[in-house]
């Protein structure tokens, strides 16, 4: 177990910076979601922990001891990748064992730590297989195992559910996280997914253009996110987006109405009201809040809530209703958010306005 | 395969003229092929007097050809010397072309890519041109007329490098990555990670350069001056100078050189094939 430090790390290709000197601190046994859009340096990020990048400014360390040049192997850390990479050549007991290539382990100690990670994960039967044998799963499981059979210091998962199908992933994703809940090491995981990162961290790094946006817990981001980025990244469907213009206590909305805003610190008149689906359910307008008429265009029914996008002044607007209340299309239909689980942000800047 | 062309219940499959042709095709390549084959077995059946007779099967045949031949010591001499030679060059084309070639597919370093270029100018440089500068290198180092003048020349090959490094190329990085984590040395990596998944490549490799070596005749016979250290096509063909020319014997030394390619090809035909195709894919 340890304490990962990124401090001001940089990464550049030629000319071009990548990772902007960002600063990082996972702690102990912590479990830390690097999230955003592809190309936003948090896969460089992590192969830079890993050792696998070379570091062009700022340092590493882990458990406090910097690690910048120290090689791969040396760092006592433990990856797993996209595609798995375990070897097609060998046994699914011989990848797990490359995890211990390096242990001064007797053969037989080797032999036992190998079983008891294929027991761990459920791959007691499979040993003796190749990982063509194999189903995405079990290969990504392997890659798991012979991550956990060396025992590191921390775990780095590079995108290592994006190649499974849908159900497997949120299957893989319930066993890492139990996997992780049991061995308590400390873990760094790299996804563009958001609903991987919600489920899975302790806490979520929000990435983007090689700078960190915003740390914090699933619910921290959810609830206050700093930008219109986070606030659209985080939670799904994505938050809705009205532009409004203030005015003595309140905001009139482009698409008609006025909502209330609490006393902020806007620079500008031009702010947007943000409102996710789920709290923007037909109801009627009793407590303060917002409130957006339009047309149903279209219904998508999940069983235990239905999302409906309603046109408005030429705005598409997702709300909620509950399951078996469906409405149909082409009826007009009346959305409010109470008051209190709207977003503000700065149009021009896209920062968030206040805390809420 | 193409059933899917033809409706279902049809039992007589639809024969297209194209397949015809093809059929057609290689049959007479087959024939054009196996013909001289045929001809230098048939050869070897023969004593002295039926050589001219063109009849393919041996009106009485005899094996005192290969019975004389097997006998003959120098023949044992040469057969050992092609192996040798043929081994050693193969395991070092194995072995040194899949380094390099790994090396510039895997790593980046200042002067990668002119270290490449110049490897594969050298193949457009034919080897009558070559044999000269070998010639006068292996006069200068004292190789002429040795194991060591008849292979250095061989030892690693442009062609074989190129191969290998466009097979690397297609091996993921990941695999080498995680063997890093794992605390494999990068030379244990190309050996346990990275070589067992270009086999096919290997194969075609170490098959084409055992071949080529096993064949080879121009240059063992310009680096050789004593009769033990011919490889067997030179051997064989002092057959032809030095007792006039002694066809059945002859035929009967390239009938039995014949035999590992045959025997190569039997076996691990189906590489050459996967080899060549891969290598025509990713190329």
């Amino acid at each position: 177990m340890a304490t990962i430090d990124l401090d001001r790390l940089i990464k550049r290709y030629g000319h071009t910076t990548v990772v902007h000197g960002i600063d990082l601190s996972v702690r102990d046994g912590e479990f830390v979601v690097l999230v955003g859009p592809s190309g936003c340096g948090k896969s460089t990020t992590l192969r830079m922990i890993a050792g696998l990048e070379e570091i062009s400014g700022g340092e590493i360390r882990i458990d406090g001891r910097v690690i910048n040049d120290l090689e791969p192997k040396d760092r006592n850390i433990a990856m797993v990748f996209q595609n798995y990479a375990i070897y097609p050549h060998v046994t699914v007991a011989e990848n797990i064992a490359f995890g211990l290539y390096r242990s001064n382990l007797s053969k037989s100690e080797k032999r036992q730590r190998v079983e008891q990670a294929a027991e761990t994960l459920g791959l007691s039967q499979l040993l003796d297989r190749r990982p063509s044998a194999l189903s995405g799963g079990q290969r990504q499981r392997v890659a798991i195992g012979r991550a956990m059979v060396r025992d590191p210091a921390a775990f780095l998962f590079d995108e290592p559910l994006s190649n499974l199908d849908a159900q497997l992933r949120t299957q893989m994703r319930i066993e890492i996280k139990r996997l992780h809940h049991r061995l308590g090491t400390t873990s760094v995981f790299v996804t563009h997914d958001q609903v991987e990162a919600m489920t899975m961290a302790d806490r979520i790094v929000v990435m983007r253009d090689g700078k960190i946006l915003q740390v914090g817990t699933p619910l921290e981001l959810y609830e206050n996110p700093v930008d219109v980025f986070t606030a659209r990244f985080i939670g799904s469907p994505t938050m809705n987006l009205l532009p409004a213009s203030l005015r003595d206590g309140g905001a009139d909305l482009s698409l008609g109405g006025s909502v209330q805003v609490p006393p902020a610190t806007a620079t500008t008149a031009d702010i947007l009201v943000g409102a996710r689906p789920q709290d923007l359910v037909p109801s009627s307008q009793g407590v303060p809040g917002l409130t957006v008429s339009g047309t149903v265009a279209v219904v998508e029914t999940l069983g235990s809530e239905t999302l409906v996008h309603i046109e408005g002044a030429g705005q598409t607007i997702i709300g909620s209703a509950p399951g078996r209340q469906i409405p149909r299309i082409g009826e007009h239909l009346t959305l409010h958010a109470p008051a209190e689980r709207l977003y503000y942000f700065d149009k021009a800047t896209e920062k968030a306005l206040a805390a809420r | 395969m193409k059933a899917a062309a033809s409706p279902p219940g049809l039992v007589m499959p639809h024969i297209r003229p194209g397949r015809i042709l093809a059929w057609t095709l290689l049959f007479i390549g087959g024939v054009i092929m196996v013909t001289p084959l045929l001809f230098m077995l048939s050869t070897s059946l023969k004593d002295a007097s039926q050589v001219y007779d063109l009849r393919v099967i041996p009106e009485t045949p005899t094996l005192d050809n290969y019975i004389e031949i097997l006998g003959d010591g120098r023949f044992t001499r040469w057969l050992v010397n092609s192996t040798i030679v043929a081994v050693i060059v193969t395991l070092s084309n194995v072995f040194f072309d899949s380094l390099v070639g790994y090396t510039l597919a895997k790593f980046r370093f200042r002067g990668r890519y002119v270290v490449f270029i110049a490897i594969l100018s050298t193949l457009m440089i034919p080897t009558e041109m070559l044999v000269l500068p070998w010639y006068l290198m292996a006069s200068q180092f004292g190789w002429i007329d040795s194991y060591w003048g008849i292979m250095f020349p061989g030892m690693m090959t442009a062609f074989g490098t190129f191969l290998m490094k466009q097979f690397f190329e297609g091996v993921p990085d990941d695999f080498l990555e995680a063997a890093r984590i794992d605390g494999l040395n990068e030379f244990t990596i190309w050996w346990k990670i990275a070589m067992p998944l270009v086999t096919p490549a290997l194969s075609a490799l170490a098959i084409f350069t055992f071949l080529g070596n096993w064949t080879a005749f121009f240059w063992p016979l310009i680096v050789t001056t004593s009769a033990e250290l011919y490889t067997l096509p030179v051997g064989l063909s002092s057959f032809a100078v030095e007792q006039s020319i002694q066809w059945e014997k002859i035929m009967t030394g390239a009938s039995i050189a014949t035999l590992p390619t045959l025997i190569i090809f039997l076996f691990l035909q189906r590489y050459i094939v996967r080899g060549v195709m891969l290598a025509g894919l990713k190329g």
